[in-house]
């Protein structure tokens, strides 16, 4: 199976934003690299509002992801409730 | 199709067609197997030009910087033009042995190998 | 108090009455571009944008990234960030970013502003609208980050001017022409499927945090900002294969073949990119190849068994392209080196310890091809004859590129290919390029090819360094020439009191 892949710039934000994908996305590898964090997983990664909420202390809209977020790789699928990423096979 | 335009017989204008080069032709020199210089060189030069000058007074200031240039044996070296094997009449001019505007000439020193055998 | 609309929501109410029946209008004569490509749209209402973004949240959302963007430049700025940069010689890669690629992202604006107003279809148009702006927005924050360089070294003052008239900056300005100039369905395969989806990771993506990595927080911050546009672009791009594909049956050998051109000229365009990561970051995060992999064989594999359902396969060439990623950014900067008194920017051999970190990541072709040209370059330096080649290189016609590549199955060698339509001569690098060529011979007949544009007395002369300082306005003696004694490396040294 293919992996999708999420980056996100390397700054507190993410930081709990990475948090919830982990805890989430228990099969998700979390790559460091200068500046950035990469995080790919085989199949479908989700991100959910209410886990990243938890993280932060805060509301925090799904669209928000949009600063921090680098690149991306898979078919988007995004609501108020979560964004998602995953290849079709 | 020759283009994909929206214009019924859609023609472009040849940049590069003869008459542009003010009396001149363009004619490639590569030397196969010898990457110090990354690409065949481009010259214009007159059509009328006897290849003997092309070889004696064109080639050497780009080529001779090349250790192995001087070595040389001119007589054994193998010529391509435009992809096929050529022998080069030396008092003949570019033109009227074939080497037309835009062809590319080739030649190969198999004795030669390069800066360390490497190509280079 | 009223119910907050869920995004679904807001978006279809962003696009509502943006389109019209035309009653006394034809149609066809509003969107004149859309039928030509011989794509098929039979119902534009299909088109998805998976991120919904409306206008309101478009422009807050790209608020915040300016602010925290400015902010950066203002503390890099004010903390003399050049300073801090890992070695003076990474400044050089930025040049070629200013002048090669910044303008790209102008030409990405004029397009997609272009191919918005085309469409048909409202949701592909505020999607192209948007796109529109981000691409102004990288030019605009490309330029102010790179003005603080410009105070302090060569070759960032006429970066415009170059990128219209210096000779391998053809390469990259001919390459969105041609996209430019196709239709705007081409145009949205070209630029925005495949060159967004794919390609442009690979400048974004591993080379941005290679400037961070040399300690460039201007850079990485403007590559980053820009990269988060670039998510929702590519997610656009992938959007408009899947309605092509949707759409018509007959539109899959087209995509198809636009696929081919556009990962073909994609990758050779590269080829700059490639150089930039192997031997322009003195601090090393991936090289050209590993980067590569990820990017390109992973990433788009698995886009391209998404798509084999619809009948679309790996673009035409893909092996010929994976053996080149052990060779070209060698053969590139082995170019750049040789022809470093006709650059805007300086060159350098590699140091000891990144001819060994080279070998370390290509040992099956760098110490066997590329480490003996380094070898005969310290030579010719050491009897001070530093080695600047003496005449101008043969051009490939669809690339502009100098035909610098070889056969992949005899690397010694250089890769010629010819055609000839109506009785002239054409050259090109590759098949793919070859390709591209025969089959819109109409078009490629029209390259402005540098060299011969020079030799038909097009950019002054009558000599080479008239054509370098005149028409390309470099500053002969300060931007161009080797890195060793060049003026950029006595201020570095003065800056920090190094003899």
């Amino acid at each position: 199976m293919s992996k999708v892949y999420i980056a996100l710039q390397d700054n507190d934000e993410s930081r709990y934003i990475v948090e919830a994908i982990e805890e989430d996305n228990p099969e998700a590898t979390i790559i460091h690299m200068p500046a950035m964090i990469r995080i790919e997983m085989e199949g479908r990664l989700t991100v959910n509002r209410e886990t990243v909420e938890e993280k932060m202390g805060r509301d925090w809209d799904v669209q928000e992801l949009h600063l921090n977020l680098i690149t991306l790789g898979g078919n988007v699928d995004e609501d108020d409730d979560s964004l998602s990423l995953h290849w079709n096979e | 199709m020759p283009v994909h335009a929206m214009t019924p017989d859609y023609k472009g204008e040849v940049l590069d067609r003869l008459e542009n080069f003010h009396g001149n032709q363009v004619v490639y020199v590569g030397w196969d197997h010898h990457l110090m210089f990354c690409a065949a060189f481009a010259y214009p030069v007159p059509p009328e030009m006897p290849f003997t000058a092309l070889l004696n007074e064109v080639m050497p200031d780009a080529f001779g910087m090349h250790g192995e240039f001087e070595k040389i044996n001119w007589e054994k070296a193998e010529w391509l033009l435009d992809g096929q094997p050529f022998i080069p009449q030396l008092d003949v001019s570019l033109a009227d042995q074939g080497i037309a505007h835009k062809s590319l000439l080739r030649f190969q020193t198999p004795e030669l190998t390069g800066f360390k055998g490497a190509g280079v | 108090m009223a119910k907050k609309l869920n995004i679904k929501d807001k978006y279809r109410l962003l696009t509502r009455d943006l389109d019209w029946e035309y009653s006394y209008e034809d149609r066809k004569e509003a969107f004149p571009f859309e039928e030509f490509e011989g794509i098929k749209i039979t119902d534009w209402s299909k088109w998805e944008d998976p991120f919904r973004l409306t206008m309101d949240s478009y422009w807050k959302y790209q608020a915040e990234k300016e602010k925290k963007l400015y902010a950066i430049f203002d503390a890099f700025s004010q903390n003399n960030g050049h300073l801090n940069v890992s070695d003076p010689r990474y400044v050089n890669a930025l040049k070629l970013f200013l002048t090669g690629v910044s303008p790209l992202e102008y030409q990405a604006y004029q397009g997609f502003a272009h191919v918005g107003r085309q469409f048909g279809g409202v949701g592909a148009r505020v999607a192209c609208q948007m796109q529109a702006i981000d691409e102004l927005r990288h030019v605009q924050t490309q330029i102010h980050a790179m003005s603080h360089y410009n105070k302090f070294f060569d070759g960032f003052q006429d970066y415009s001017h170059m990128h219209d008239r210096v000779w391998y900056l053809s390469v990259p300005k001919s390459f969105f022409n041609d996209a430019r100039a196709a239709g705007p369905f081409e145009f949205m395969v070209a630029i925005g499927f495949s060159f967004e989806y794919v390609l442009t990771n690979l400048l974004f993506v591993p080379f941005m945090s290679g400037a961070a990595h040399n300690g460039d927080m201007a850079t990485v911050t403007f590559g980053f900002s820009a990269q988060s546009d670039e998510a929702r672009h590519m997610t656009l791009g992938l959007e408009v294969i899947k309605f092509l594909l949707e759409q018509h049956e007959d539109n899959v050998p087209i995509v198809q073949k636009w696929i081919d051109k556009w990962f073909w000229r994609g990758s050779r365009l590269l080829t700059i990119v490639a150089m930039m990561m192997d031997y322009m970051l003195p601090n090393k995060v991936m090289s050209w190849k590993e980067a590569w992999e990820v990017y390109f064989e992973e990433a788009g594999g698995a886009l391209f068994k998404d798509l084999a359902r619809y009948g679309i396969k790996m673009p035409k060439y893909a092996e010929t392209i994976e053996k080149e990623k052990e060779h070209i950014s060698h053969q590139a900067w082995w170019t750049f080196y040789t022809h470093g008194h006709a650059a805007g920017f300086h060159t350098w051999i590699p140091t000891d310890e990144e001819l060994d970190w080279l070998s370390e990541k290509y040992p099956d072709t760098f110490d066997k091809y590329y480490r003996p040209r380094w070898e005969l370059a310290k030579e010719m330096e050491a009897k001070g004859e530093r080695f600047y080649t003496k005449a101008l290189p043969q051009l490939c016609t669809t690339c502009q590129i100098p035909m610098l590549f070889t056969e992949m199955d005899d690397p010694t060698l250089n890769s010629f290919r010819d055609t000839v339509h109506n009785g002239e001569r054409y050259h090109f690098c590759s098949d793919g390029c070859k390709d591209i060529f025969e089959d819109e011979p109409e078009k490629y007949v029209q390259s402005w090819l540098p060299v011969h544009q020079i030799f038909q007395g097009n950019c002054g002369g009558p000599d080479v360094e008239n054509v370098l300082s005149d028409f390309y306005r470099m500053n002969l003696g300060e931007d161009n020439m080797d890195m060793k004694g060049s003026p950029d490396e006595k201020r570095w040294k003065q800056w920090k009191g190094v003899a």
